[in-house]
């Protein structure tokens, strides 16, 4: 059994204030100044202990508050409102949500599971990953008991090309092992789709990854500033021609597909049959995209890395294939040409929660890469603004990269928390166990035609 | 008899009129009456429902919860046009937009406050029926004959019963006055108030509350042929004294908030009351782990449900689990192990505490088990000698209708009980000391919030509107009794399947 695998947070404070979903509106005109103010009733102490802070040039109140409405109701003038902030729900866009932004802001900040009362109070399903629920056993074939287990979870992934057997000459291995390397977490971080990104940026997302042990993948200019921590780090090659030999201290580059992809390929595994190289494909689930998947998984490519746009669909097309459905359409066709144990397949793009990771997974992928998240846990807005080359409301540029180290290490912890949760809830106690397993999971559109389309399809 | 004691007494299944415990309750709009205000109380004589009230000569803080609308007030007959010094401002209330969430949305806490308060359907146009959560039960419509099928059926003697020992073995019979009971908050997760009421309410109504897995505290005692008690991974105070208390007893193997996960109560809730109840240390959190160490297998699982069985010679036994793919396979088999009820818990059920991530993703939501569960056991030919019952979402009498509609025989609720008692939806019950409004919490200060008759009242309020809803639904069907709903599909249309599907409101009378 390895070692287990633990992730150190630390509570880690943001740089400017939180933006929350609700704020207290107190109209003083009118008010009757009565001897049993309900505020005195507070039991959170928000109206005592608010104060003006010179941080946020502004009240403490809304961070206080717990909005149990105990202050709306009782005010006999009706002078006190509670109303949802328009700046909240302005944030982000239809995939990094409002409620996905906040919540990655609190794992980022406490680096604790996100846990609370009362049943889920979301919409009943939505798109994509939101059609997906996980399965569960009453059951459990391991005993477990969840993050406080007696039986180890493990999350490990490996990461190169598998042989489907061995060969043996008595004692003596004749298989030609390829090389690989072994993370302890089914997540490596990915290029960013916009963000202001400084050296400072790279630095902390280079040294989260090497906290964690898992691995970053960084542009090559980005990466030639980082030597430290090279064995981490992933440089991103495009499709420029570099000298392998160049590559020092990396375990892995990334290539971009191009038509000359197999000959700068072919030119690494010459010179450095030891580094493992990715190549980085557009998302398409079109036949002969995963036809390329094949041809480079022939050709010697060690990992497969499928980027889809920046809300998870196939990039550039028209009501595209959204990453869950692409990714179970590699891997059956994968299945079909005997091939999935050999390839290692990863997906990116349009990941925002812990779950997605899982669940990408279990429709189909090795692992996942992780982009937009971790600059959320930077407390970046999802604003956009930077793409056009307008101002970043957080100061991304101007990061801290220790600080920054530790909001990702946190919210890497609290998601890998999360993913303990979802196996120990399945009973899967290795993350390698989850790739393809699609049998559990339940998608909305089977249990729709099970159930709701025999009982009320056909009827108008 | 001038002394009753609330304590040991079941309150009789009455309305009584029971109002906020916090100030005015929180409604749709709200009503302003300036400084202007020269309390000539026109007002109190043109508004319909009673939102101005005067004592003493003076009006006092209008109950907006009871307006019917910017509409109705703009009318030449009505509060703002008669009001001499213009003194009268309607409007829609803006705090709304901050409450609840889209499974229950404002309209819904709102109409479920009124029902607790009054015991009837709210007046002004809050949605009492659906929340907006874009599918399930949310895009569930009746459909209602134009004219009922049989209008000599006396509505009143609509039977709303149902049986909770379908099998012949010479246990109990039990028979629970309306299709509902009340599902498992432990002493502990809520307060002892709190549960009190739960029991009470429900016992008035000749049916039961379960105990949760926080143990069996002595103040129940007077109500222990109204208790189902429950065995959970953890065993917090199962001792052979409780299971034999009472008349039944539920396995919970898993939970639909947190399906396959354990239970998770805090270290600040664990007070020294609760660590009495519990055998356990105060302060320290509490871990049911998951799953039962001692079930493996179905064989197992017999051998429990057995062991009940053999402690408790006349009892029935409940067997609760989660919505897993094989769902059907798990109620087939709770059934062959001798299991009265199955009791099926969908993954957007209520918990004290549990990780966003398992509420969210984990286990299907119950609208699609219900009908998996039920035609398999019906296929398997032993659907009429076990009870089947569906927790995990139920907010309504129009979901509890819904469950029935689509094969359950009783549904099993919780967070709407606490809603009647004023809960909110703030989701804190699990943090600090726990519900700022008294409910979900062991802080004495803040049980102090709440009081017995008023809570046991609050939920008596809004059961007895649930009849009525219940009622009246199956009278537009010409169904004699709930059990005649019981997997009658055809009832229903759904939105995503079905066009035209008209409104069904029963508050529009039927032609």
């Amino acid at each position: 059994m390895p070692t287990k695998y633990h992730i150190d947070v630390h509570p880690t404070a943001s740089r400017f204030p939180t933006i929350g979903r609700s704020g207290i509106v107190d109209w003083g005109e009118g008010c009757l100044k009565c001897a049993q103010c309900v505020k005195h009733a507070c039991i959170y102490q928000a109206y005592r202990d608010r104060f003006f802070s010179s941080d946020i040039f502004g009240d403490t109140i809304d961070e206080l508050c717990k909005s149990c409405f105990r202050c709306v109701q009782g005010c006999p003038k009706r002078l006190i409102h509670k109303t949802v902030n328009p700046e909240w729900e302005a944030l982000g866009d239809d995939v990094y949500t409002p409620e996905v932004i906040t919540i990655t802001w609190n794992q980022a900040q406490s680096g604790k599971i996100p846990v609370s009362g009362a049943g889920y109070g979301g919409a009943f399903a939505g798109d994509g990953f939101d059609s997906m629920w996980t399965d569960m056993s009453e059951i459990v074939r391991p005993t477990r008991d969840g993050i406080h287990g007696r039986e180890y979870i493990s999350t490990v992934v490996d990461i190169g090309r598998r042989p489907m057997r061995l060969e043996f000459d008595g004692d003596r291995l004749l298989t030609q092992l390829a090389p690989s390397i072994r993370i302890p977490i089914p997540i490596i971080f990915d290029l960013f789709p916009f963000g202001r990104l400084s050296s400072a940026l790279w630095r902390a997302v280079a040294q989260a990854a090497a906290r964690l042990g898992t691995l970053a993948i960084v542009p090559r200019a980005e990466a030639s500033n980082l030597d430290d921590l090279a064995a981490n780090l992933v440089p991103y090659l495009g499709t420029d021609r570099v000298d392998p030999v160049s590559m020092k201290g990396y375990r892995m580059v990334e290539i971009a597909d191009s038509e000359d992809a197999l000959l700068r390929m072919a030119t690494f595994k010459r010179a450095r049959p030891d580094l493992l190289v990715s190549v980085r494909m557009k998302a398409y689930s079109s036949a002969e995209q995963i036809g390329r998947v094949l041809e480079l998984h022939e050709a010697g490519a060690d990992m497969i890395h499928y980027v889809a746009d920046e809300r998870g669909r196939e990039p550039g097309v028209e009501n595209g294939l959204h990453v869950k459905d692409i990714i179970r359409e590699v891997h059956r066709v994968l299945m079909t040409e005997g091939l999935r144990d050999e390839i290692t397949f990863m997906c990116s793009g349009g990941l925002g929660m812990a779950e997605h990771v899982i669940k990408s997974m279990l429709c189909g992928a090795n692992l996942v890469g992780v982009d937009v998240p971790l600059l959320i846990a930077l407390e970046c807005r999802v604003c956009r603004n930077c793409r056009e080359g307008g101002e970043c409301p957080v100061r991304m540029e101007k990061i801290d990269p220790q600080w920054g180290s530790r909001r990702i290490v946190n919210l890497v912890g609290a998601w890998h928390n999360q993913l303990l949760e979802m196996m120990g809830a399945m009973g899967i106690r290795e993350a390698r166990r989850l790739r393809g397993e699609q049998g559990r999971v339940m998608f909305m559109e089977d249990l729709e035609t099970d159930t709701f389309a025999q009982l009320f399809g056909g009827r108008d | 008899m001038h002394y009753r004691n609330v304590w040991t007494e079941v309150p009789s299944a009455v309305v009584v009129n029971t109002p906020s415990r916090f100030g005015r309750a929180i409604g749709k709009y709200i009503v302003a009456v300036s400084d202007a205000c020269t309390d000539c109380l026109k007002c109190v004589a043109v508004c319909p429902t009673g939102v101005f009230q005067a004592r003493g000569g003076k009006l006092v803080p209008p109950l907006d919860h009871r307006c019917l609308g910017v509409e109705c007030a703009k009318k030449s007959d009505r509060c703002v046009r008669n009001c001499p010094e213009d003194a009268i401002r309607v409007s829609l209330n803006p705090s709304c937009s901050a409450l609840g969430d889209k499974r229950w949305t404002p309209d819904l806490l709102i109409s479920t406050w009124y029902m607790a308060e009054t015991g009837s359907l709210p007046e002004n146009d809050v949605e009492y029926r659906v929340g907006g959560s874009g599918g399930g039960f949310d895009k569930l419509r009746f459909l209602f004959p134009k004219q009922p099928p049989r209008p000599t059926l006396d509505k009143k003697c609509i039977d709303t019963s149902i049986s909770l020992n379908k099998r012949d073995d010479g246990r109990l019979k039990i028979d629970i006055g309306i299709p509902v009971y009340g599902g498992g908050m432990s002493f502990g997760s809520i307060s002892q108030i709190t549960m009190l009421s739960r029991i009470r309410a429900f016992a008035a109504w000749n049916s039961f509350t379960c105990t949760g897995e926080g143990g069996y505290p002595e103040a129940l005692y007077p109500f222990d042929d109204f208790i189902i008690t429950q065995v959970a991974t953890g065993l917090f105070g199962v001792r052979e004294e409780t299971i034999q208390r009472v008349k039944i007893v539920e396995f919970k193997y898993a939970q639909g908030a947190k399906p396959g996960l354990g239970g998770h109560l805090l270290g600040p809730k664990v007070t020294e009351a609760v660590a009495r109840i519990r055998e356990t240390v105060p302060g320290s959190s509490l871990f049911s782990p998951f799953p039962f160490h001692s079930v493996y297998s179905v064989e197992d699982h017999k051998k429990h449900v057995d062991w009940i069985k053999a402690t408790n010679p006349k009892g029935l036994v409940s067997v609760k689990v989660s919505t897993p793919t094989d769902v059907d396979m798990v109620a087939v088999g709770s059934y062959y192990a001798g299991a009265h009820i199955i009791h099926i818990d969908g993954s957007y059920g209520g918990t004290g505490a549990a990780p966003d991530v398992a509420k969210k993703n984990i286990a299907m939501p119950i609208e699609y088990a219900i009908p998996k569960v039920h035609n398999f056991l019906r296929n398997e030919g032993v659907r009429d000698q076990i009870t089947l019952i569906a927790s995990g979402g139920i907010r309504t009498a129009y979901d509890v209708a819904k469950a029935i509609a689509l094969g359950a025989d009783g549904v099993v609720t919780g967070t709407s009980d606490l809603v009647a008692l004023e809960c909110v939806r703030c989701h804190n019950c699990e943090s600090g000391r726990g519900c700022a409004r008294g409910i979900a919490t062991t802080d004495l200060e803040l049980v102090g919030l709440m009081d017995l008759t008023w809570g046991s009242q609050r939920i008596i309020n809004m059961l007895s509107c649930w009849k009525d809803q219940l009622q009246e639904i199956l009278f537009r069907f010409g169904m004699e009794s709930v059990r005649e709903l019981v997997g009658r599909t055809d009832v229903l249309a759904h939105l995503d399947y079905n066009t035209d599907v008209p409104d069904d409101d029963i508050r529009v009378p039927q032609q």
